[in-house]
């Protein structure tokens, strides 16, 4: 079954230059359990694409459904409640909140999904100790290294459980061998069920996905299945340089 | 967001920027110190007031003698006793509204009890007299009828008199002795404590009239039946001013004054007096007020300029928020409650700081201060609201960002 679902799905902004088509009529599913890349160079429509497929933005035609759910006929807070219990975010830059020791990071969609204190402490650490940092709970942001904090935010996008793990450009600000490690993470993550779609540049990282879409203009220019590379060879091959 | 973690998170907000925090409280911190102490202090200048006017007696005039003109000559205000019992009488009967006309002579005396002596103030009064000063004997009794009517040489004391006459020695049957006259003690007066104007008012004693005018005072009481001053007492306040006027024209009548002639009496109005006093009072405590809305409004302002500040620095936090599933209103909310919290704790700060201001001018001015529960819950309540209505505009511009713009935000 997909869980994504898009039919001429499409986004234009009338800006003071004129109309411009970000994203032209796109028709995309993506199964679950699938890990999917999303390539192209900037202002191909790829974080359009994204933006709409997070539940972040609305399109200005065409269809969305997300496990079934219809996404254009929400309002703010049927879409907030769908990010919030169906989608986990990744982000470049980590995005945590710097006065929060990263169990109260992880927590954090925990507190708009109403959980109570008790289990979201629990949930928290579990979902710590699935990405390693169990014993660093309490640190805050700025005492973890660059690939722990996106760790911490990894933990976070998946605390409450969610079908799909969207991540933009998840290794951009990590160095090689850490963004190895945070690659055989999504890789380790899907083989569990989750359905990762991330998007990059980096032609390097596209190729540990199962199945790559690129992006031009606006539209789809490539989809198809491949063999996605192991990350821990490049893990092994960024220790041994 | 339950409000007590949306409270806990705010906390942390702010203590991470303690010292703008505190900056931005001060207007609050200084508008709510003032209302606090406005309050303390005027209430306690009201209390004041009330308590003067409850101690003269309510609803009260007093008739005095006014000036005497003899062959050309004005003698000035006092100068002749021109009242009489039958004045006082006949307000009692003529003048509406009129529940007592008590008149009264007055001088010094010096009291002898057996080995101890003390000088006072002899007061010969009727049964008016103590209706219309509102006031009662604590021990033994007061006057009846008949001992007024026949200026039986009877006495009652005030509490300082007695206290240094017999001490702890119980005074009613005693005799004291005043100018050789031996009188009976029958009561001793309820304390009343100091005047307005610091006069110890239980350093004092009672005679009924006739014995007072006949036996000790005299002098200034020569004319049959005169006295000294008249208090009237009224039903209530309303009544008071049309009351005078009619005491005017009938006391002109009786004194036989017409025309252009000058009044030999004059009637002042007590229950003004002390009106005008409290008026003044209210008068500052809005100037204060004023002065302390005004501070409220500037703290306001000063709190909706920092939480715009904030807004816009914690945009990614609020892009994040967003994307992790908060709802516009958990937004909202959270900015409008760490706006509050942040005024409600200048109020709290100011109440604390006002009533210490209060009290620090209670012991330093001798002036009464009042720090009203009242007036906290007012003061912390209204900074609490002016939290909220300058922290809606800025909550409302973090609600209403672009979840996409606020993250990529730098």
């Amino acid at each position: 079954m997909a869980l994504i679902e898009t039919r001429d799905l499409g986004r234009v902004y009338d800006l003071d230059a004129g109309r411009v088509v970000a994203l032209d009529h796109v028709s995309l599913d993506v199964d679950e359990g699938d890990f999917v890349a999303v390539m192209g160079p900037s202002g191909s429509g790829k974080s359009t694409f994204m933006n709409l497929i997070g539940c972040l933005d609305r399109p200005t035609h065409g269809t969305y459904r997300l496990a079934g759910t219809a996404v254009e006929t929400l309002d703010a807070n049927g879409l907030a409640r769908l990010r919030n219990r169906e989608i986990g975010f990744v982000f470049q830059q980590f995005n945590l909140l710097p006065r929060v020791d990263a169990l109260g990071n992880v927590a954090l969609p925990m507190v708009y999904a109403g959980v109570d204190r008790r289990t979201r402490r629990e949930k928290a650490h579990a979902a710590l100790a699935r990405v390693g940092l169990a014993e660093r709970w309490h640190h805050r942001p700025m005492q973890l290294s660059g690939g722990q904090q996106q760790r911490v935010a990894i933990a976070r996008a998946l605390v409450n459980g969610p079908k799909l793990l969207l991540a933009d450009e998840p290794t951009g600000a990590l160095d090689s061998r850490t963004a190895a490690e945070i690659l055989w993470l999504f890789q380790e993550l899907n083989r569990e069920g989750v359905t990762v779609v991330l998007v990059t540049h980096d032609a390097d990282v596209g190729r540990h996905a199962r199945r790559l879409v690129r992006f031009k203009d606006g539209r789809v220019l490539e989809d198809h299945r491949q063999t996605p590379l192991d990350a821990r060879d490049l893990i092994a091959a960024e220790s041994a340089a | 967001m339950r409000l007590v973690e949306a409270i806990r998170s705010a906390l942390s907000a702010i203590a991470a920027n303690a010292l703008r925090s505190l900056l931005t409280m001060l207007g609050i911190v200084i508008g709510v110190a003032a209302v606090i102490a406005m309050v303390a202090i005027g209430s306690g200048a009201r209390n004041l007031v009330d308590q003067q006017i409850r101690s003269l007696g309510a609803n009260l005039a007093i008739v005095t003698p006014g000036n005497v003109t003899q062959g050309g000559a004005r003698l000035g205000a006092g100068a002749a006793s021109t009242l009489t019992s039958d004045d006082a009488e006949a307000i009692r009967r003529e003048v509406d509204g009129v529940v007592a006309a008590a008149p009264f002579v007055q001088g010094g005396a010096q009291v002898v009890a057996g080995a101890s002596n003390w000088g006072t103030r002899i007061y010969g009064v009727d049964l008016d007299w103590f209706q219309a000063r509102e006031w009662d004997v604590a021990t033994g009794r007061g006057f009846d009828p008949e001992e007024v009517r026949r200026g039986d040489i009877v006495i009652i004391l005030g509490q300082t008199v007695a206290r240094n006459l017999f001490g702890e020695d119980d005074p009613i049957d005693q005799t004291v002795r005043v100018r050789n006259v031996p009188f009976r003690v029958i009561g001793v007066m309820a304390p009343k404590g100091q005047s307005a104007f610091g006069q110890d008012q239980d350093d004092v004693i009672f005679v009924p009239l006739d014995a007072g005018r006949r036996r000790v005072i005299g002098r200034n009481y020569a004319k049959d039946g005169s006295v000294g001053s008249i208090f009237v007492k009224f039903a209530n306040e309303e009544e008071i001013e049309p009351g005078i006027e009619t005491m005017t024209a009938l006391l002109r009548q009786r004194h036989r004054i017409v025309g252009e002639q000058e009044d030999d009496f004059s009637i002042r109005n007590l229950t003004e007096i002390a009106n005008t006093a409290s008026a003044s009072a209210n008068t500052l405590s809005m100037l204060l007020a004023a002065v302390a809305a005004v501070s409220l409004l500037v703290g306001g302002i000063g709190i909706m300029n920092i939480m715009l500040v904030s807004v816009t620095e914690r945009t990614r936090e609020i892009g994040l928020r967003l994307a992790v599933g908060a709802r516009p209103r958990d937004i909202l909310s959270q900015f409008l409650i760490e706006a509050t919290t942040l005024s409600t704790i200048g109020g709290a700060l100011g109440v604390g700081l006002g009533a210490g201001a209060a009290y620090l001018v209670a012991q330093l001015a001798g002036w009464p201060s009042l720090v009203s529960t009242n007036a906290i819950i007012l003061a912390v309540g209204f900074s609490a609201l002016v939290g909220i209505f300058f922290g809606f505009y800025p909550a409302q511009r973090a609600a209403r960002l672009d979840p996409i713009e606020a993250l990529r935000r730098e």
